[in-house]
């Protein structure tokens, strides 16, 4: 069974049709990213793994369960983009909220770890630096020891510093057994760290498989050049897709 | 699972209090309107004890009606328009959680100004009553919290996170001032005066006098009635805003 899947799902939103006809499947211990151009399909296709959104048609399941079902959501965490995170409750709050969701989670001690928290534990959200939010939201999506991780966009508006210890601890969740669903619009981060990659644009799947066999497919040295090449195949302008 | 509701209260309130402009101006502004109207300028007229009493269900209701707006209509309004309540919604909080908490912020402050008010009356304004009275009348002010919750709810299901705490005091203070809490309803210009019955605030008021044995207008049941006819609508508008949510798209 697919830790996670979407079957022949479609969304349309009024006129927009967000996903037209998406299969995708992710296996356990297995860290998938999916790739596309900005409006390309790639958070409507989180959102409805998340139950946050439901398919116009076709279906999506985690662990066999609805996306929606707290089955579904016990074994999941999800590290989503948020404009503004309550500021005035401190990191180990965050976190002891978030684990009480859970039927187990993690103690506190090893999620601070998993995160690269030690230390700031006790300060206000708010007083934390752009890269140390990203790890408490981080430690939020792992906190209840999920077995499947939802990053969108993780590293967005992070240095190079910050992006590099967040992966670090990506691949620390991956070694554990945890399977991953990323979003990114870091071709070099889908490079670095996905088994497998699925490239996403105007709602469809347009390339899938791992970063070298897409390489190879299209003839070229980086998974950048291979990007580009698939949207250009696809009629795209150059221009949008660099946007 | 009872235990995720007293973490998410506990953790709810943490926040708030530390949230000044929240906890500060919730409860200084009702107590400070108080000492001008109900304790300094009541001090220089005949029957002053009457008017710091009468003052004490006004600005009580007034404090309530404050701490509830703002923790509902401006906290699940930028929670929830600045991708805060999705994160929530994604994990496995029972999504009632979210709103106890924010009811339990509410009853917490509505209480704490009502004790503060009280004490200001009872110790500078010469307020004096059977224990009885005080009860009742704290009960019920705190219990106000509940339809102002709703309120609150609806606005924060529909306005926008910056427009939020704007439309809040937009709300806030004429209905403190139209609904007779700031000075009693008959003292307002007679078109003014029309006004009241429709609005929650003014039978919130109704029912705290009631309670001083002020005369009022109406009967005690029928403000009740209103208030609660009041909640249930608004929580309607709430449940159509939060569905309305599932379905929207983001980004």
């Amino acid at each position: 069974m697919p830790v996670a899947e979407l079957r022949g799902v479609t969304k349309r939103y009024g006129q927009v049709e967000a996903l037209r006809g998406v299969d995708l499947s992710l296996a356990r211990g297995e860290l998938v990213a999916l790739l596309g151009p900005n409006g390309a399909g790639k958070t409507t296709a989180v959102r409805i793994l998340l139950g946050l959104a439901a398919p116009t048609s076709g279906e999506a399941t985690i662990f066999g369960h609805h996306p929606a079902s707290h089955q579904a959501k016990l074994r999941r965490g999800a590290l989503l983009q948020v404009a503004k995170v309550p500021e005035t409750l401190k990191v180990r709050e965050h976190i002891e909220l978030f684990s009480s969701y859970y039927e187990k989670p993690l103690p506190m001690a090893e999620t601070v770890a998993a995160a690269g928290l030690g230390g700031i534990e006790n300060r206000l959200f708010g007083a934390l630096s752009g890269g140390q939010k990203q790890r408490v939201l981080f430690a939020l999506a792992i906190c209840g020891n999920p077995d499947l991780l939802f990053l969108d966009e993780p590293t967005v508006g992070l240095d190079v510093e910050s992006r590099r210890t967040l992966w670090a601890h990506i691949r620390g969740f991956v070694k554990r057994g945890g399977s991953v669903l990323l979003t990114t619009h870091y071709l070099e981060e889908a490079d670095a760290l996905a088994h497998r990659v699925a490239v996403i644009d105007r709602g469809r799947i347009a390339a899938e498989g791992t970063p070298a066999q897409i390489k190879a497919q299209t003839g070229t040295s980086g998974l950048e050049e291979a990007f580009l090449a698939i949207m250009r195949e696809n009629g795209n302008a150059p221009e949008e897709v660099l946007q | 699972m009872n235990r995720v509701y007293w973490m998410e209260s506990k953790m709810e309130l943490r926040k708030m209090a530390r949230m000044k402009q929240y906890s500060l101006s919730t409860v200084l502004f009702p107590l400070m309107f108080y000492c001008f109207f109900g304790l300094a300028m009541a001090s220089s007229t005949p029957g002053a004890a009457s008017m710091s009493k009468y003052l004490l269900a006004t600005f009580g209701a007034f404090g309530v009606m404050g701490a509830t707006l703002y923790a509902f209509g401006a906290g699940v309004a930028v929670e929830r328009g600045l991708g805060w309540l999705e994160v929530k919604r994604a994990s496995p909080m029972p999504p009632a959680a979210y709103f106890v908490a924010k009811g339990v912020v509410s009853l917490t402050f509505g209480a704490l100004v009502v004790t503060l008010l009280f004490a200001l009356g009872a110790i500078f304004g010469g307020v004096r009553m059977p224990a009885g009275q005080w009860l009742l009348l704290w009960a019920a002010l705190v219990a106000g919290a509940i339809p102002f919750g709703a309120i609150g709810l609806a606005i924060g299901s529909f306005a926008g996170p910056n427009s939020a705490p704007g439309i809040v005091n937009m709300i806030y203070l004429p209905m403190g001032f139209l609904g007779g809490l700031w000075m009693p309803a008959e003292y307002l210009p007679k078109a003014l005066q029309h006004v009241a019955p429709w609005l929650p605030s003014y039978h919130f008021g109704q029912i705290g006098l009631a309670i001083l044995k002020v005369p009022i207008q109406g009967s005690v049941l029928g403000h009740v009635e209103a208030l609660v006819g009041f909640g249930l609508v608004f929580a309607g508008v709430a449940w159509i805003g939060q569905s309305r949510d599932h379905e929207k798209m983001y980004g």
